[in-house]
């Protein structure tokens, strides 16, 4: 699998025929940014918007954000092209909408390569995910999830989902808990990424917020986001406590007195540290220091 | 290349950039609107120029209202533009890119 220990806590929606949000997207820290050329962009404007983020992709920094494109689904007249156009460009990731099963994955996939190919660009260099947005999708997310080397995560996407499901979204999310649990599942068993969907009522924060502490209870890497002022409540949420970064701060200590010893066991209070506690460890560092909560030296300076 | 039929790409929101490309006879002609044009107003016609140019347009009238588009933008609304006066608007040309 292509995933790495990247952190991908936030990754925000931008429509991809508009030059002002593209243009500022890089301002806000968010960790992943996602260009949308499907269902934000009218149908006429196909065209515009392919054109409009390729160029954006040739000039504008964007920082260490990873950069993703939602594609026009494989039904659509657009969809070779946009592949065309973004492995071109030289885009991070290319996100599929509405995936169904592992074969679209595949047909993707080829086409990227031919892409790849054709513009030279280093074959496997751009990397998938998918989005899983109907009961179909949820029931194959580990064959989706593990088609191929390529893919960096699956996300849900609730919207087409819970109307798939005859149902909508409510409240306290309990329509989407068997969908949230098996694409968590699916993108841990096949060592990927697994982002929520979006919260789209803006005015209601403490529903968002309850939300987000959900899936970071469950275990997702993040969650998609329509609008920057959802990025901060996130990574609030997503930091570790002063205490989860002093103990992690100790195994590392732990691990690097093991070293220095020349032992393979690593030890902390007369206690043996297993692997699962190193793993983390590191990502509680690599979170404090994404959320500025240590210094250069390694010292705690949150509140 | 001759252009085929009138095409307009972009909008007039902010940062964005509209233009309208129809049959000319003379060359280039540009209609140029924008609160910089003194400052910008060459830069903006040589990145339109410079598109119709890779696209062999010899002779085009280039109506153009600025409302503070960044270079890749007005690159990116003459590209379709162009694309879609030459009837090409499902085909890329890969090269322009």
């Amino acid at each position: 699998m292509a995933a790495d220990e990247r952190l991908r806590r936030t990754m925000m929606f931008v429509p991809g025929n508009n030059p002002g949000l593209i243009k500022d997207a890089g301002i806000f820290g968010v960790d992943s940014i996602m260009f949308d050329l499907e269902d934000a962009v009218n149908m006429n404007e196909k065209d515009s918007a392919r054109y409009l983020v390729y160029e954006a992709l040739q000039t504008f920094d964007y920082g260490n954000a990873e950069l993703v494109v939602r594609i026009n689904g494989l039904d659509t007249p657009f969809y070779e092209n946009d592949i065309k156009a973004m492995v071109k460009a030289g885009i991070d990731v290319i996100r599929l909408p509405k995936t169904e099963n592992a074969d679209m994955i595949h047909e993707l996939e080829n086409l990227v390569e031919a892409a790849e190919k054709e513009f030279g660009r280093e074959v496997g260099s751009t990397h998938l995910m998918a989005a899983i947005e109907s009961a179909m999708g949820v029931v194959n997310a580990y064959e989706i999830a593990s088609a191929s080397d390529r893919m960096i995560g699956i996300a849900l996407s609730a919207e087409d989902y819970t109307t798939d499901m005859k149902t909508h979204r409510y409240p306290d999310g309990q329509e989407l808990l068997y969908a949230r649990n098996a694409i968590l599942h699916a993108a841990r068993a096949a060592k990927i990424a697994a982002f929520d969907t979006v919260f789209t009522n803006l005015d209601d924060e403490e529903g968002f917020i309850r939300e987000t502490k959900l899936i970071h209870q469950l275990g997702f890497d993040g969650k998609s986001l329509i609008n920057p002022r959802q990025i901060a409540p996130v990574n609030k949420i997503y930091a570790p406590t002063q205490k989860e970064i002093l103990n992690a701060q100790n195994v590392m200590a732990a691990i690097e007195e093991a070293k220095r010893k020349g032992s393979g066991v690593i030890a902390m209070n007369g206690q043996m540290v297993d692997r699962p506690v190193v793993l983390r460890a590191e990502r509680v560092m690599m979170l404090a220091k994404a959320n500025n909560l240590i210094d250069a030296e390694g010292n705690y300076i949150g509140e | 290349m001759e252009i085929k039929q009138t095409a307009m790409a972009g909008t007039l929101e902010s940062s964005d950039l509209q233009i309208v490309l129809s049959q000319g006879t003379k060359g280039i002609e540009f209609d140029l609107t924008s609160d910089v044009a003194k400052q910008f107003g060459n830069d903006i016609k040589a990145t339109i120029k410079s598109v119709l140019d890779a696209y062999d347009i010899e002779n085009a009238s280039v109506k153009v209202v600025d409302k503070g588009a960044l270079t890749p933008v007005i690159k990116a609304r003459a590209i379709t533009a162009a694309q879609r006066a030459l009837d090409l608007k499902d085909q890329p040309n890969w090269e322009v890119l």
